[in-house]
């Protein structure tokens, strides 16, 4: 069996609150293995702590208990010369395209701005990459003489994707990389990263609030609410029976292009929003808005269990509330 | 239908004036909203379905833009009409919403003096029945404890509270007609979800017809009864809603529909359409569309008019031949 190429083990990360009075729980004890060449998305609403769990595991915000090991190693653990070298094979792109290139800087030289700070080479060799990757991402050289605002959001999210391939990533980490973008443009960016993969064996984590793109292109797929999984596994069984009230309201909120007579009669609609961070409910965390709770879920908090092979969940009631009991033998699908 | 529509647009055109000369964002837009009917139009960025919206309450810079055509609403041209007419329909007869509430609501008045203000802009009422009002319209799009939202300022709310209080604004006046320009996708999906619902609610309780802006498909296919498809600055489509997923008849509709990563199976290509939307510069003579098109002919390079087909108008000299699928999947299609 290949060893995870990412292990995070009992992740906590925390951060004062501006007033310094309290602690933001962003992430709050979440474990998860992701195997070389997956695709492992991750779901959740804004505050849910996917962006934070995100950043983690390229090393850009520092555990606050808890551990993320990258190819075995714990970043933490190494001197930081050496965490410099290594961290390149872990990169990360954002949702907003135009943030992240900077307005002064033409294509080609955000391209190569990475090469030029791990100083790879001679400079003509770095151009000559920038160049490579560029045209990889399915733009012509002329681009290359451009600068960001000449340049539609579709274009720009591709020069985001050029530039951390120059440093050839084993894994990177997309946080809503398609969520700015038009429903044509977002299909063509995601064949391209679909189409990377295959070419370069990367892994990704994709982070996201769209469940059809996360379910379109992941294998597996956790999804998060409060800093903490409510549930875990094989993206197409998450998707056809979910374990977790929590997941299954996602899933029927979710708007489809069905005419009326082929969409799901009933919809869940959860009352109210997301609590904050700073002091989640007791007990589960989801319970405030769950259909289903009952007194157990407010005093108790549900154990993060295997309730079948591969699929992980934290509810007292899972399968039960979700109409799809957990027959312990039929989901045999494998996780990777 | 012999009843008059509430809104009824023909012919409107908007040109931004640049540099001595101008160029057209949008042409010969025609479509007519029945009162209580819920309309969607759906495109994607810069088809000119915002500045459709915007124009309706003349809204756009009179400065560098011209708008020609016009758009009835009940006797009324809105399209030049006075300021002074114009502001009794705005907020009191046609409302309008917009994607960012952080950006449409002013961050140094309470939510309740931005609604007083709407309020007794169009009534004869003194601050306190002002404000009994105002609660009164917090209560009634779901926020809790309106009192206090009443007196809270923009930033102290959530996304999704704030896109109620500014519901609550737009629908305070009880208005004919509501443009919602993408309400919901700056919000997470159970908060859409409730807001999509609070709309759907709301336009049944008082009447209201909504005019539904987005590039969600989904979002559309919940809501509305009718959607508009818009490219370049055309109407290209103009069918019933569960019609034109069914089977949409022009060729950029059913590329929007083949595009949603559901219809294909996990890891495959997803169908996209090829190339980009002409600038506004170089707009084609012809059918707008066709460098893109999978099914162009020679005869595409004339000027496409738009004509109706049983419940669709389509602007698409093919229409009757080429047989386009929607947004079923081939199971549920057969099925």
């Amino acid at each position: 069996m290949t060893a995870p190429i990412v292990s995070v083990d009992e992740l906590r990360i925390r951060f004062p609150t501006q007033d310094r009075r309290e602690t933001v729980k962003a992430v709050d004890g979440v474990s998860f293995d992701v195997m070389p060449g997956e695709t492992f998305g991750i779901i959740g609403e804004s505050g849910s702590g996917k962006s934070t769990l995100g950043r983690a595991v390229v090393c850009l915000l520092k555990p606050t208990e808890g551990q993320v090991r990258l190819g075995g190693i714990d970043p933490y653990s190494l001197p930081s010369a050496e965490l410099r070298r290594r961290r390149r094979a872990f990169q990360i792109i954002f949702q907003d395209p135009n943030a992240a290139l900077n307005p002064r800087m033409s294509v080609i030289d955000s391209i190569r701005e990475p090469l030029d700070i791990i100083g790879e080479g001679s400079r003509d060799s770095r151009t000559r990459i920038a160049r490579e990757m560029l045209e990889r991402v399915g733009l012509r050289p002329e681009f290359g003489q451009r600068y960001p605002h000449e340049l539609s959001g579709g274009q720009k999210q591709r020069i985001n994707i050029a530039r951390v391939l120059t440093v050839r990533p084993s894994v990177i980490v997309c946080d809503e990389v398609v969520a700015a973008l038009d429903v044509s443009i977002r299909a063509d960016i995601l064949n391209l990263f679909a189409e990377l993969q295959r070419e370069f064996g990367l892994t990704y984590l994709f982070i996201t609030h769209d469940l059809g793109v996360v379910s379109h292109v992941s294998s597996r797929i956790a999804v998060m609410y409060l800093g903490k999984f409510m549930e875990m596994g094989p993206a197409d069984e998450i998707a056809e029976r979910p374990l977790h009230p929590y997941t299954q309201a996602l899933l029927s909120a979710e708007p489809i292009p069905l005419p009326s007579s082929m969409r799901a009669t009933r919809r869940i609609i959860l009352q109210g929003e997301i609590p904050s961070p700073t002091n989640p409910p007791s007990g589960c965390r989801f319970r405030t808005r769950c259909p289903h709770a009952q007194a157990v879920c407010a005093s108790e908090m549900p154990a993060w269990r295997e309730a079948a092979p591969g699929r992980f969940v934290a509810c007292h009631f899972a399968g039960e509330a979700t109409g799809h009991p957990i027959d312990p033998t039929t989901t045999q699908e494998a996780t990777a | 239908m012999s009843d008059a529509p509430l809104l009824d647009v023909r012919g409107l055109g908007i040109s931004f004036l640049i540099g001595g000369g101008s160029v057209h964002a949008t042409q010969d837009v025609s479509f007519a909203v029945q009162p209580g009917e819920r309309v969607g139009i759906v495109g994607e960025s810069g088809c000119g379905k915002t500045i459709t919206g915007l124009s309706l309450l003349g809204l756009l810079p009179a400065a560098t833009t011209r708008v020609v055509g016009q758009a009835m609403f009940e006797g009324e041209n809105l399209v030049g009409l006075p300021l002074s007419r114009m502001r009794h329909v705005r907020g009191r007869k046609i409302s309008m919403i917009f994607q960012e509430p952080m950006s449409a609501l002013d961050p140094v008045f309470t939510i309740g003096q931005q609604i007083g203000e709407t309020i007794r802009t169009h009534f004869k009422v003194d601050k306190k029945q002002a404000r009994e009002r105002a609660i009164e319209a917090l209560a009634s799009v779901g926020i809790p404890s309106p009192a206090r939202v009443h007196d809270s300022y923009p930033h102290q709310l959530s996304g999704g509270m704030r896109q109620r209080a500014m519901i609550a604004i737009a629908l305070v006046c009880e208005p004919r007609l509501l443009i919602a320009d993408e309400p919901t996708t700056a919000l997470d999906v159970t908060i859409q979800a409730q807001i999509i619902d609070l709309l759907l609610d709301l336009s049944a309780r008082q009447g209201t017809a909504l005019l539904f802006i987005t590039h969600d498909l989904g979002v559309i296919a919940e809501t509305c009864t009718r959607m508009i498809t818009m490219y370049a600055g055309q109407v290209v489509e103009d069918a019933p809603v569960d019609s034109a997923l069914v089977r949409p008849r022009h060729p950029y509709t059913s590329g929007l529909l083949r595009s949603l990563p559901r219809l294909s199976a996990r890891g495959a290509m997803l169908p996209s359409i090829a190339g980009r939307v002409p600038t506004l510069r170089d707009m084609p003579t012809g059918c707008r569309f066709a460098e893109r098109c999978a099914h162009r002919q020679e005869a595409c390079a004339a000027p496409q008019a738009i004509e109706q087909e049983g419940a669709h108008q389509v602007r698409c000299w093919r229409q009757g031949e080429l047989v386009l699928p929607g947004a079923l999947t081939d199971r549920e299609a057969a099925a």
